[in-house]
Protein backbone atom coordinates (compact mmCIF):
# COMPACT_ATOMS: atom_id res chain seq x y z
CA UNK A 1 0.00 0.00 0.00
CA UNK A 2 1.32 3.45 -0.89
CA UNK A 3 1.65 6.05 1.83
CA UNK A 4 2.56 8.84 -0.59
CA UNK A 5 1.71 9.05 -4.26
CA UNK A 6 2.63 11.69 -6.78
CA UNK A 7 1.24 12.11 -10.26
CA UNK A 8 2.73 14.39 -12.89
CA UNK A 9 4.56 16.35 -10.22
CA UNK A 10 6.08 19.41 -11.88
CA UNK A 11 7.85 22.51 -10.64
CA UNK A 12 8.99 25.42 -12.77
CA UNK A 13 11.46 28.06 -11.64
CA UNK A 14 10.91 30.68 -14.29
CA UNK A 15 11.20 28.72 -17.54
CA UNK A 16 13.27 25.95 -16.01
CA UNK A 17 11.53 22.72 -15.07
CA UNK A 18 13.33 21.68 -11.87
CA UNK A 19 10.99 18.71 -11.51
CA UNK A 20 9.17 17.58 -14.61
CA UNK A 21 6.15 15.31 -14.75
CA UNK A 22 7.39 12.84 -12.13
CA UNK A 23 5.13 9.97 -11.09
CA UNK A 24 6.20 8.21 -7.93
CA UNK A 25 4.92 6.27 -4.98
CA UNK A 26 6.33 5.35 -1.60
CA UNK A 27 5.17 2.12 -0.01
CA UNK A 28 4.19 1.95 3.63
CA UNK A 29 7.23 1.00 5.75
CA UNK A 30 9.86 1.04 3.00
CA UNK A 31 13.10 2.96 2.66
CA UNK A 32 13.11 4.63 -0.74
CA UNK A 33 16.37 6.13 -1.96
CA UNK A 34 16.39 9.16 -4.23
CA UNK A 35 19.58 9.66 -6.21
CA UNK A 36 20.81 11.65 -9.15
CA UNK A 37 23.43 14.22 -10.14
CA UNK A 38 23.51 17.65 -8.52
CA UNK A 39 20.68 19.77 -9.88
CA UNK A 40 18.59 16.73 -10.76
CA UNK A 41 15.66 18.00 -8.69
CA UNK A 42 15.94 15.78 -5.62
CA UNK A 43 15.77 18.54 -3.04
CA UNK A 44 13.12 20.33 -5.09
CA UNK A 45 10.96 17.22 -4.90
CA UNK A 46 11.50 17.20 -1.11
CA UNK A 47 10.50 20.85 -0.96
CA UNK A 48 7.35 20.13 -2.95
CA UNK A 49 6.34 17.26 -0.66
CA UNK A 50 6.96 19.33 2.48
CA UNK A 51 5.31 22.39 0.86
CA UNK A 52 8.34 24.64 1.18
CA UNK A 53 7.03 26.00 -2.11
CA UNK A 54 3.89 25.31 -4.14
CA UNK A 55 3.70 22.73 -6.88
CA UNK A 56 3.33 24.06 -10.46
CA UNK A 57 1.20 21.18 -11.67
CA UNK A 58 0.38 17.60 -10.81
CA UNK A 59 -0.81 16.32 -7.48
CA UNK A 60 0.34 14.41 -4.45
CA UNK A 61 -1.68 12.33 -2.03
CA UNK A 62 -0.60 11.31 1.46
CA UNK A 63 -2.71 8.42 2.78
CA UNK A 64 -5.40 9.58 0.38
CA UNK A 65 -5.29 13.27 1.49
CA UNK A 66 -4.51 15.72 -1.25
CA UNK A 67 -1.44 17.77 -0.29
CA UNK A 68 -1.80 20.55 -2.87
CA UNK A 69 -2.14 24.00 -1.32
CA UNK A 70 -1.32 23.00 2.27
CA UNK A 71 1.13 25.07 4.33
CA UNK A 72 4.34 23.48 5.68
CA UNK A 73 3.09 23.32 9.28
CA UNK A 74 -0.05 21.48 8.12
CA UNK A 75 2.03 18.98 6.18
CA UNK A 76 4.08 18.36 9.30
CA UNK A 77 0.97 17.84 11.43
CA UNK A 78 -0.40 15.41 8.84
CA UNK A 79 2.61 13.21 9.54
CA UNK A 80 5.38 14.16 7.11
CA UNK A 81 8.60 15.39 8.72
CA UNK A 82 11.90 16.34 7.15
CA UNK A 83 15.52 17.27 7.69
CA UNK A 84 17.50 19.72 5.59
CA UNK A 85 20.44 19.35 3.24
CA UNK A 86 22.16 22.34 4.84
CA UNK A 87 21.24 21.69 8.46
CA UNK A 88 18.70 24.17 9.75
CA UNK A 89 18.92 23.58 13.46
CA UNK A 90 17.84 26.24 15.96
CA UNK A 91 21.48 27.11 16.47
CA UNK A 92 21.40 29.02 19.75
CA UNK A 93 19.03 26.63 21.50
CA UNK A 94 19.93 23.37 23.23
CA UNK A 95 19.21 20.02 21.57
CA UNK A 96 16.33 19.50 24.00
CA UNK A 97 14.76 22.85 23.11
CA UNK A 98 15.18 22.04 19.41
CA UNK A 99 13.34 18.79 19.85
CA UNK A 100 10.69 20.36 22.11
CA UNK A 101 9.62 22.59 19.20
CA UNK A 102 8.82 19.47 17.20
CA UNK A 103 7.10 17.78 20.15
CA UNK A 104 4.92 20.81 20.96
CA UNK A 105 3.87 21.88 17.48
CA UNK A 106 4.38 18.93 15.16
CA UNK A 107 1.36 16.87 16.15
CA UNK A 108 -2.28 17.70 15.44
CA UNK A 109 -3.28 17.18 19.09
CA UNK A 110 -2.44 19.37 22.07
CA UNK A 111 0.36 17.96 24.20
CA UNK A 112 1.15 18.83 27.83
CA UNK A 113 4.53 20.21 28.85
CA UNK A 114 5.43 17.06 30.77
CA UNK A 115 4.51 14.79 27.86
CA UNK A 116 6.46 16.96 25.41
CA UNK A 117 9.55 16.87 27.65
CA UNK A 118 9.22 13.09 28.00
CA UNK A 119 8.84 12.64 24.27
CA UNK A 120 11.81 14.93 23.56
CA UNK A 121 14.07 13.12 26.02
CA UNK A 122 13.07 9.78 24.54
CA UNK A 123 13.81 10.70 20.90
CA UNK A 124 17.12 12.29 21.87
CA UNK A 125 18.13 9.04 23.53
CA UNK A 126 16.93 7.17 20.46
CA UNK A 127 19.28 9.10 18.15
CA UNK A 128 22.07 8.89 20.73
CA UNK A 129 22.30 12.42 22.09
CA UNK A 130 22.45 13.41 25.76
CA UNK A 131 19.08 14.99 26.63
CA UNK A 132 20.31 17.08 29.53
CA UNK A 133 23.04 18.94 27.65
CA UNK A 134 22.54 22.72 27.70
CA UNK A 135 25.13 23.28 24.96
CA UNK A 136 23.75 25.38 22.10
CA UNK A 137 23.40 23.15 19.05
CA UNK A 138 25.70 25.38 16.99
CA UNK A 139 28.57 24.14 19.17
CA UNK A 140 27.88 20.47 18.40
CA UNK A 141 29.73 18.49 15.71
CA UNK A 142 28.12 18.14 12.27
CA UNK A 143 26.95 14.58 12.94
CA UNK A 144 25.33 15.62 16.21
CA UNK A 145 23.63 18.59 14.56
CA UNK A 146 22.22 16.18 12.00
CA UNK A 147 21.09 13.85 14.76
CA UNK A 148 19.39 16.80 16.45
CA UNK A 149 17.51 17.43 13.21
CA UNK A 150 16.45 13.80 13.00
CA UNK A 151 15.34 13.84 16.64
CA UNK A 152 13.42 17.07 16.08
CA UNK A 153 11.67 15.52 13.10
CA UNK A 154 10.90 12.32 15.00
CA UNK A 155 9.38 14.33 17.85
CA UNK A 156 6.61 15.41 15.45
CA UNK A 157 5.57 11.74 15.33
CA UNK A 158 5.81 11.39 11.56
CA UNK A 159 4.63 8.46 9.46
CA UNK A 160 6.87 9.55 6.61
CA UNK A 161 10.34 10.97 7.19
CA UNK A 162 12.25 12.82 4.48
CA UNK A 163 16.02 12.72 5.01
CA UNK A 164 17.99 15.11 2.80
CA UNK A 165 21.62 13.97 2.58
CA UNK A 166 21.92 12.76 6.13
CA UNK A 167 25.30 11.17 5.39
CA UNK A 168 26.95 14.07 3.55
CA UNK A 169 30.16 15.22 5.21
CA UNK A 170 30.28 12.38 7.73
CA UNK A 171 33.20 10.04 8.43
CA UNK A 172 32.87 6.34 7.40
CA UNK A 173 32.14 5.36 11.02
CA UNK A 174 29.48 8.04 11.33
CA UNK A 175 27.96 6.90 8.03
CA UNK A 176 27.65 3.35 9.39
CA UNK A 177 26.07 4.66 12.59
CA UNK A 178 23.65 6.79 10.61
CA UNK A 179 22.70 3.84 8.39
CA UNK A 180 21.95 1.87 11.51
CA UNK A 181 19.89 4.81 12.86
CA UNK A 182 17.84 4.99 9.65
CA UNK A 183 17.13 1.27 9.85
CA UNK A 184 16.04 1.62 13.47
CA UNK A 185 13.69 4.46 12.50
CA UNK A 186 12.14 2.27 9.81
CA UNK A 187 11.77 -0.51 12.38
CA UNK A 188 9.61 1.88 14.42
CA UNK A 189 7.19 1.76 11.50
CA UNK A 190 8.20 5.04 9.92
CA UNK A 191 8.45 5.15 6.14
CA UNK A 192 11.60 6.84 4.82
CA UNK A 193 12.44 8.76 1.69
CA UNK A 194 16.12 9.64 1.56
CA UNK A 195 18.20 11.73 -0.80
CA UNK A 196 21.76 10.52 -0.69
CA UNK A 197 25.03 10.66 -2.59
CA UNK A 198 26.77 8.12 -0.37
CA UNK A 199 26.16 5.01 -2.48
CA UNK A 200 27.19 2.67 0.32
CA UNK A 201 24.22 3.91 2.31
CA UNK A 202 21.81 3.69 -0.62
CA UNK A 203 22.93 0.15 -1.50
CA UNK A 204 22.99 -0.92 2.13
CA UNK A 205 19.61 0.08 3.44
CA UNK A 206 17.22 1.10 0.65
CA UNK A 207 14.62 -1.38 -0.49
CA UNK A 208 14.05 0.59 -3.66
CA UNK A 209 15.80 3.44 -5.48
CA UNK A 210 14.49 6.17 -7.76
CA UNK A 211 16.84 8.12 -10.04
CA UNK A 212 16.22 11.70 -11.16
CA UNK A 213 18.08 13.48 -13.92
CA UNK A 214 17.31 16.99 -15.14
CA UNK A 215 14.04 16.89 -13.22
CA UNK A 216 12.84 13.66 -14.83
CA UNK A 217 12.64 10.19 -13.44
CA UNK A 218 14.98 8.01 -15.48
CA UNK A 219 14.99 4.78 -13.49
CA UNK A 220 13.44 2.99 -10.57
CA UNK A 221 14.08 -0.38 -9.00
CA UNK A 222 16.01 -2.36 -6.43
CA UNK A 223 19.54 -1.13 -5.62
CA UNK A 224 20.96 -4.02 -7.65
CA UNK A 225 18.89 -3.15 -10.71
CA UNK A 226 19.89 0.51 -10.43
CA UNK A 227 23.57 -0.36 -10.05
CA UNK A 228 23.37 -2.35 -13.28
CA UNK A 229 21.24 0.16 -15.20
CA UNK A 230 23.25 1.43 -18.18
CA UNK A 231 21.63 4.85 -18.30
CA UNK A 232 22.21 5.46 -14.59
CA UNK A 233 25.83 4.40 -14.86
CA UNK A 234 26.36 6.72 -17.79
CA UNK A 235 24.74 9.74 -16.15
CA UNK A 236 25.44 9.34 -12.48
CA UNK A 237 27.39 6.41 -11.17
CA UNK A 238 30.15 6.46 -13.75
CA UNK A 239 32.26 3.61 -15.10
CA UNK A 240 34.91 2.25 -12.81
CA UNK A 241 38.35 3.07 -14.14
CA UNK A 242 41.73 2.38 -12.73
CA UNK A 243 44.42 4.93 -12.23
CA UNK A 244 47.35 4.25 -14.50
CA UNK A 245 45.29 2.68 -17.27
CA UNK B 1 27.03 21.61 45.20
CA UNK B 2 23.36 21.15 45.94
CA UNK B 3 21.67 22.61 42.86
CA UNK B 4 18.13 22.85 44.25
CA UNK B 5 19.39 24.86 47.19
CA UNK B 6 21.25 27.15 44.82
CA UNK B 7 18.26 27.69 42.56
CA UNK B 8 15.85 28.27 45.41
CA UNK B 9 18.26 30.78 46.94
CA UNK B 10 18.53 32.46 43.56
CA UNK B 11 14.76 32.45 43.28
CA UNK B 12 14.39 34.09 46.69
CA UNK B 13 16.97 36.69 45.72
CA UNK B 14 15.12 37.57 42.52
CA UNK B 15 11.73 37.61 44.25
CA UNK B 16 13.12 39.84 47.02
CA UNK B 17 14.66 42.21 44.51
CA UNK B 18 11.45 42.47 42.49
CA UNK B 19 9.46 43.09 45.69
CA UNK B 20 11.90 45.78 46.83
CA UNK B 21 11.66 47.55 43.47
CA UNK B 22 7.86 47.36 43.57
CA UNK B 23 7.72 48.76 47.11
CA UNK B 24 10.11 51.53 46.13
CA UNK B 25 8.02 52.44 43.10
CA UNK B 26 4.65 52.10 44.80
CA UNK B 27 5.65 54.45 47.64
CA UNK B 28 7.67 56.84 45.51
CA UNK B 29 4.89 59.42 44.87
CA UNK B 30 4.45 59.76 48.67
CA UNK B 31 7.92 61.13 49.31
CA UNK B 32 9.18 62.03 45.84
CA UNK B 33 8.84 65.57 44.47
CA UNK B 34 6.32 66.19 41.72
CA UNK B 35 9.05 66.60 39.12
CA UNK B 36 10.81 63.42 40.26
CA UNK B 37 7.49 61.58 39.88
CA UNK B 38 7.31 63.01 36.36
CA UNK B 39 10.79 61.71 35.58
CA UNK B 40 9.86 58.22 36.80
CA UNK B 41 6.72 58.21 34.66
CA UNK B 42 8.91 58.73 31.60
CA UNK B 43 11.41 56.10 32.75
CA UNK B 44 8.64 53.56 33.29
CA UNK B 45 7.12 54.48 29.94
CA UNK B 46 10.42 53.64 28.24
CA UNK B 47 10.65 50.36 30.16
CA UNK B 48 7.15 49.44 28.92
CA UNK B 49 8.00 50.34 25.32
CA UNK B 50 11.33 48.51 25.43
CA UNK B 51 10.07 45.35 27.11
CA UNK B 52 7.09 45.13 24.76
CA UNK B 53 9.34 45.77 21.76
CA UNK B 54 11.67 42.95 22.84
CA UNK B 55 8.61 40.72 23.41
CA UNK B 56 8.14 40.56 19.64
CA UNK B 57 11.31 41.78 17.94
CA UNK B 58 13.86 40.41 20.39
CA UNK B 59 13.00 36.76 19.90
CA UNK B 60 11.71 36.65 16.33
CA UNK B 61 14.40 38.96 14.97
CA UNK B 62 11.80 41.01 13.11
CA UNK B 63 12.91 44.59 13.64
CA UNK B 64 9.78 46.64 14.23
CA UNK B 65 9.94 50.44 14.04
CA UNK B 66 6.20 50.73 14.61
CA UNK B 67 6.41 51.54 18.32
CA UNK B 68 5.61 55.18 17.57
CA UNK B 69 2.59 54.08 15.52
CA UNK B 70 1.09 51.97 18.33
CA UNK B 71 1.99 54.49 21.03
CA UNK B 72 0.35 57.25 18.97
CA UNK B 73 -2.77 55.19 18.32
CA UNK B 74 -3.13 54.69 22.07
CA UNK B 75 -2.58 58.39 22.72
CA UNK B 76 -5.18 59.44 20.13
CA UNK B 77 -7.68 56.86 21.38
CA UNK B 78 -7.33 58.49 24.81
CA UNK B 79 -7.70 61.94 23.24
CA UNK B 80 -11.03 60.97 21.66
CA UNK B 81 -12.35 59.13 24.74
CA UNK B 82 -11.01 61.48 27.43
CA UNK B 83 -11.32 64.98 25.91
CA UNK B 84 -11.29 68.20 27.92
CA UNK B 85 -14.59 69.26 26.30
CA UNK B 86 -17.17 67.87 26.72
CA UNK B 87 -15.31 65.88 29.37
CA UNK B 88 -14.42 62.19 29.72
CA UNK B 89 -16.64 59.74 27.85
CA UNK B 90 -15.34 56.72 29.74
CA UNK B 91 -13.64 56.19 33.11
CA UNK B 92 -9.85 56.38 32.93
CA UNK B 93 -9.07 52.64 33.30
CA UNK B 94 -11.47 51.88 30.44
CA UNK B 95 -9.73 54.52 28.32
CA UNK B 96 -6.33 52.90 28.94
CA UNK B 97 -7.68 49.46 28.01
CA UNK B 98 -9.35 50.92 24.91
CA UNK B 99 -6.04 52.50 23.88
CA UNK B 100 -4.37 49.12 24.17
CA UNK B 101 -7.18 47.31 22.36
CA UNK B 102 -7.29 49.68 19.40
CA UNK B 103 -3.52 49.25 18.99
CA UNK B 104 -3.93 45.49 19.35
CA UNK B 105 -6.55 45.27 16.61
CA UNK B 106 -4.61 47.60 14.35
CA UNK B 107 -1.47 45.47 14.82
CA UNK B 108 -3.47 42.32 14.08
CA UNK B 109 -4.68 43.71 10.75
CA UNK B 110 -1.32 45.18 9.79
CA UNK B 111 0.47 42.00 10.89
CA UNK B 112 -1.71 39.76 8.74
CA UNK B 113 -0.81 41.79 5.67
CA UNK B 114 2.85 42.47 6.31
CA UNK B 115 4.47 39.81 8.45
CA UNK B 116 5.39 37.93 5.31
CA UNK B 117 7.93 40.69 4.73
CA UNK B 118 11.34 39.74 6.01
CA UNK B 119 14.41 41.49 7.32
CA UNK B 120 14.99 45.00 6.13
CA UNK B 121 11.66 45.18 4.30
CA UNK B 122 9.71 44.66 7.50
CA UNK B 123 11.76 47.34 9.29
CA UNK B 124 11.18 49.81 6.47
CA UNK B 125 7.47 49.01 6.34
CA UNK B 126 6.98 49.56 10.06
CA UNK B 127 8.97 52.78 9.86
CA UNK B 128 6.71 53.87 7.00
CA UNK B 129 3.64 52.95 9.03
CA UNK B 130 4.64 55.33 11.83
CA UNK B 131 5.30 58.14 9.37
CA UNK B 132 2.04 57.45 7.51
CA UNK B 133 -0.07 57.61 10.67
CA UNK B 134 1.64 60.86 11.63
CA UNK B 135 0.69 62.41 8.30
CA UNK B 136 -2.86 61.03 8.42
CA UNK B 137 -3.40 62.72 11.78
CA UNK B 138 -1.85 65.98 10.57
CA UNK B 139 -4.18 65.87 7.59
CA UNK B 140 -7.17 65.04 9.79
CA UNK B 141 -6.51 67.85 12.23
CA UNK B 142 -5.74 70.57 9.72
CA UNK B 143 -8.17 69.65 6.93
CA UNK B 144 -11.12 68.10 8.78
CA UNK B 145 -10.93 69.22 12.38
CA UNK B 146 -9.70 72.67 11.43
CA UNK B 147 -7.11 73.14 14.14
CA UNK B 148 -4.02 71.35 15.35
CA UNK B 149 -3.84 69.15 18.46
CA UNK B 150 -6.20 67.55 20.98
CA UNK B 151 -6.88 68.70 24.52
CA UNK B 152 -7.50 66.04 27.13
CA UNK B 153 -8.96 66.12 30.61
CA UNK B 154 -5.69 66.36 32.52
CA UNK B 155 -4.75 63.91 35.28
CA UNK B 156 -2.23 64.49 38.07
CA UNK B 157 1.29 63.11 37.98
CA UNK B 158 0.37 60.82 40.86
CA UNK B 159 -2.56 59.24 39.01
CA UNK B 160 -0.48 58.87 35.86
CA UNK B 161 2.35 57.34 37.88
CA UNK B 162 0.20 54.58 39.31
CA UNK B 163 -1.48 53.83 35.99
CA UNK B 164 1.88 53.57 34.26
CA UNK B 165 3.19 51.41 37.11
CA UNK B 166 0.29 48.98 36.66
CA UNK B 167 0.91 48.81 32.91
CA UNK B 168 4.60 48.27 33.59
CA UNK B 169 3.95 45.36 35.96
CA UNK B 170 1.52 43.76 33.51
CA UNK B 171 3.96 44.21 30.60
CA UNK B 172 6.86 42.59 32.44
CA UNK B 173 4.58 39.82 33.69
CA UNK B 174 3.30 39.14 30.16
CA UNK B 175 6.85 39.13 28.80
CA UNK B 176 7.90 36.70 31.54
CA UNK B 177 4.98 34.34 30.90
CA UNK B 178 5.44 34.41 27.11
CA UNK B 179 9.14 33.61 27.49
CA UNK B 180 8.30 30.54 29.55
CA UNK B 181 5.41 29.39 27.38
CA UNK B 182 5.30 27.36 24.19
CA UNK B 183 4.48 30.60 22.38
CA UNK B 184 7.88 31.88 23.51
CA UNK B 185 9.56 28.69 22.29
CA UNK B 186 7.82 29.08 18.92
CA UNK B 187 8.98 32.69 18.59
CA UNK B 188 12.53 31.72 19.49
CA UNK B 189 12.51 29.00 16.86
CA UNK B 190 11.23 31.50 14.28
CA UNK B 191 14.11 33.81 15.18
CA UNK B 192 16.59 30.95 14.73
CA UNK B 193 15.21 29.54 11.48
CA UNK B 194 11.75 30.42 10.28
CA UNK B 195 11.80 27.71 7.58
CA UNK B 196 12.69 24.97 10.00
CA UNK B 197 10.08 26.21 12.49
CA UNK B 198 7.35 26.02 9.85
CA UNK B 199 8.41 22.51 8.86
CA UNK B 200 8.28 21.44 12.52
CA UNK B 201 4.61 22.37 12.69
CA UNK B 202 4.83 25.95 13.97
CA UNK B 203 2.12 28.12 12.44
CA UNK B 204 4.63 30.91 11.95
CA UNK B 205 2.21 33.51 10.60
CA UNK B 206 -0.18 33.13 13.51
CA UNK B 207 2.57 33.17 16.14
CA UNK B 208 4.07 36.33 14.68
CA UNK B 209 0.78 38.16 14.27
CA UNK B 210 -0.42 37.31 17.78
CA UNK B 211 2.75 38.42 19.54
CA UNK B 212 3.05 41.50 17.36
CA UNK B 213 -0.47 42.42 18.49
CA UNK B 214 0.16 41.61 22.18
CA UNK B 215 3.24 43.83 22.19
CA UNK B 216 1.21 46.58 20.47
CA UNK B 217 -1.40 46.36 23.24
CA UNK B 218 1.10 47.51 25.86
CA UNK B 219 2.51 50.23 23.61
CA UNK B 220 -1.01 51.54 23.01
CA UNK B 221 -1.85 51.41 26.71
CA UNK B 222 1.29 53.43 27.46
CA UNK B 223 0.25 56.04 24.90
CA UNK B 224 -3.24 56.21 26.38
CA UNK B 225 -1.77 56.74 29.86
CA UNK B 226 0.68 59.44 28.86
CA UNK B 227 -1.73 61.53 26.78
CA UNK B 228 -3.95 62.72 29.69
CA UNK B 229 -0.82 63.29 31.79
CA UNK B 230 0.36 65.75 29.14
CA UNK B 231 -3.17 67.16 28.76
CA UNK B 232 -2.48 68.04 25.13
CA UNK B 233 -1.21 65.99 22.21
CA UNK B 234 -0.65 66.57 18.54
CA UNK B 235 0.81 64.27 15.87
CA UNK B 236 4.36 65.42 16.59
CA UNK B 237 4.02 64.38 20.23
CA UNK B 238 2.03 61.19 19.71
CA UNK B 239 3.79 59.74 16.65
CA UNK B 240 7.30 60.88 17.53
CA UNK B 241 9.80 58.56 15.81
CA UNK B 242 11.88 58.75 18.96
CA UNK B 243 9.48 56.21 20.46
CA UNK B 244 10.41 53.80 17.69
CA UNK B 245 14.16 54.23 17.91
CA UNK B 246 14.68 54.51 21.66
CA UNK B 247 13.38 51.02 22.58
CA UNK B 248 15.75 49.50 20.01
CA UNK B 249 18.73 51.39 21.44
CA UNK B 250 17.70 50.65 25.03
CA UNK B 251 17.27 46.95 24.31
CA UNK B 252 20.64 46.71 22.55
CA UNK B 253 22.22 48.72 25.39
CA UNK B 254 20.77 46.50 28.10
CA UNK B 255 21.01 43.18 26.28
CA UNK B 256 18.13 40.97 25.17
CA UNK B 257 19.05 37.48 26.35
CA UNK B 258 17.44 37.84 29.75
CA UNK B 259 14.17 39.51 30.64
CA UNK B 260 15.87 42.05 32.91
CA UNK B 261 18.25 43.20 30.17
CA UNK B 262 15.82 45.56 28.44
CA UNK B 263 14.57 46.77 31.83
CA UNK B 264 18.08 47.66 32.97
CA UNK B 265 18.89 49.23 29.62
CA UNK B 266 15.75 51.35 29.57
CA UNK B 267 16.11 52.55 33.18
CA UNK B 268 19.76 53.57 32.84
CA UNK B 269 19.27 55.09 29.41
CA UNK B 270 16.13 57.03 30.33
CA UNK B 271 17.35 58.11 33.76
CA UNK B 272 20.71 59.43 32.62
CA UNK B 273 19.02 61.14 29.73
CA UNK B 274 16.54 62.92 32.02
CA UNK B 275 19.10 63.69 34.70
CA UNK B 276 22.00 64.81 32.55
CA UNK B 277 20.66 66.11 29.28
CA UNK B 278 19.35 69.36 30.68
CA UNK B 279 22.49 70.10 32.67
CA UNK B 280 25.15 69.01 30.21
CA UNK B 281 23.36 68.81 26.86
CA UNK B 282 26.40 68.59 24.58
CA UNK B 283 28.71 66.56 26.79
CA UNK B 284 25.88 64.17 27.56
CA UNK B 285 24.93 63.38 23.97
CA UNK B 286 28.59 63.08 23.02
CA UNK B 287 29.38 60.70 25.87
CA UNK B 288 26.25 58.69 25.21
CA UNK B 289 27.05 58.24 21.55
CA UNK B 290 30.51 56.98 22.43
CA UNK B 291 29.23 54.62 25.12
CA UNK B 292 26.66 53.18 22.73
CA UNK B 293 29.27 52.57 20.03
CA UNK B 294 31.63 50.92 22.53
CA UNK B 295 28.86 48.65 23.77
CA UNK B 296 27.86 47.54 20.28
CA UNK B 297 31.48 46.80 19.36
CA UNK B 298 32.68 45.17 22.57
CA UNK B 299 29.50 43.90 24.21
CA UNK B 300 27.20 42.50 21.55
CA UNK B 301 25.22 40.92 24.40
CA UNK B 302 24.59 44.36 25.91
CA UNK B 303 25.28 45.50 29.43
CA UNK B 304 23.64 42.48 31.03
CA UNK B 305 25.53 40.20 28.63
CA UNK B 306 28.48 40.96 30.92
CA UNK B 307 26.94 39.02 33.81
CA UNK B 308 27.55 35.45 32.55
CA UNK B 309 31.01 36.48 31.32
CA UNK B 310 31.94 37.81 34.75
CA UNK B 311 30.50 34.69 36.37
CA UNK B 312 32.68 32.53 34.13
CA UNK B 313 35.76 34.59 34.98
CA UNK B 314 34.97 34.39 38.67
CA UNK B 315 34.53 30.62 38.48
CA UNK B 316 37.85 30.34 36.66
CA UNK B 317 39.62 32.36 39.33
CA UNK B 318 38.05 30.32 42.12
CA UNK B 319 38.97 27.04 40.42
CA UNK B 320 42.54 28.20 40.03
CA UNK B 321 42.78 29.28 43.66
CA UNK B 322 41.47 25.91 44.76
CA UNK B 323 43.90 23.93 42.65
CA UNK B 324 46.73 26.03 44.05
CA UNK B 325 50.30 26.31 42.76
CA UNK B 326 50.24 23.19 40.62
CA UNK B 327 47.69 24.48 38.15
CA UNK B 328 49.33 27.88 38.14
CA UNK B 329 52.48 26.22 36.90
CA UNK B 330 50.38 24.44 34.31
CA UNK B 331 48.88 27.74 33.18
CA UNK B 332 52.30 29.30 32.87
CA UNK B 333 53.71 26.59 30.64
Amino acid sequence: MSILEGQGVTKYFGGLAAVSNVDFHIGQGEILGLIGPNGAGKTTLFNLISAAFPISSGEMRFKGHKLNGLKPHKICRLGIARTFQETKVFANMSALQNVLVGAFFGTPTHISGTDAAGEATQVLEFVGLPAMSMTPVKDLTLVNQKRTEVARALATKPELLLLDELMAGLTPTEVSESMELVTRIRDRGITILMVEHVMKAIMGICGRVMVLHNGEKIAEGTPQEIAANKKVIEIYLGVETHAGN
Amino acid sequence: MDISKFTSRKFLLVAGLVLAILVFLATFPIYGSNSAVGVWIIIMMYVILTVSWVMFSGSTGYMSLAVAAFFGIGAYTAAFLYPRTPGPLLPLPAVIIAGGLVSFIFALLVGLVTLRLKGMYFAIFTFGLSVLLYHIMVFYELQIQGFRGQRLTPITNQTAFYIVLVILVLTVLAAYLIRRSRLGLAMQSIGESEDAAAHMGVNTTMVKVITFAISAFFMGAAGAALAPKWGYIDPTVAFNMFYSFMPVLMAVFGGMRELYGPVVGAVIFAYTERALRLRFPYQYMLAFGIVLILIIIFLPGGLTGLVPKLQDKLRGVIARLRKGGQSEQHVNT
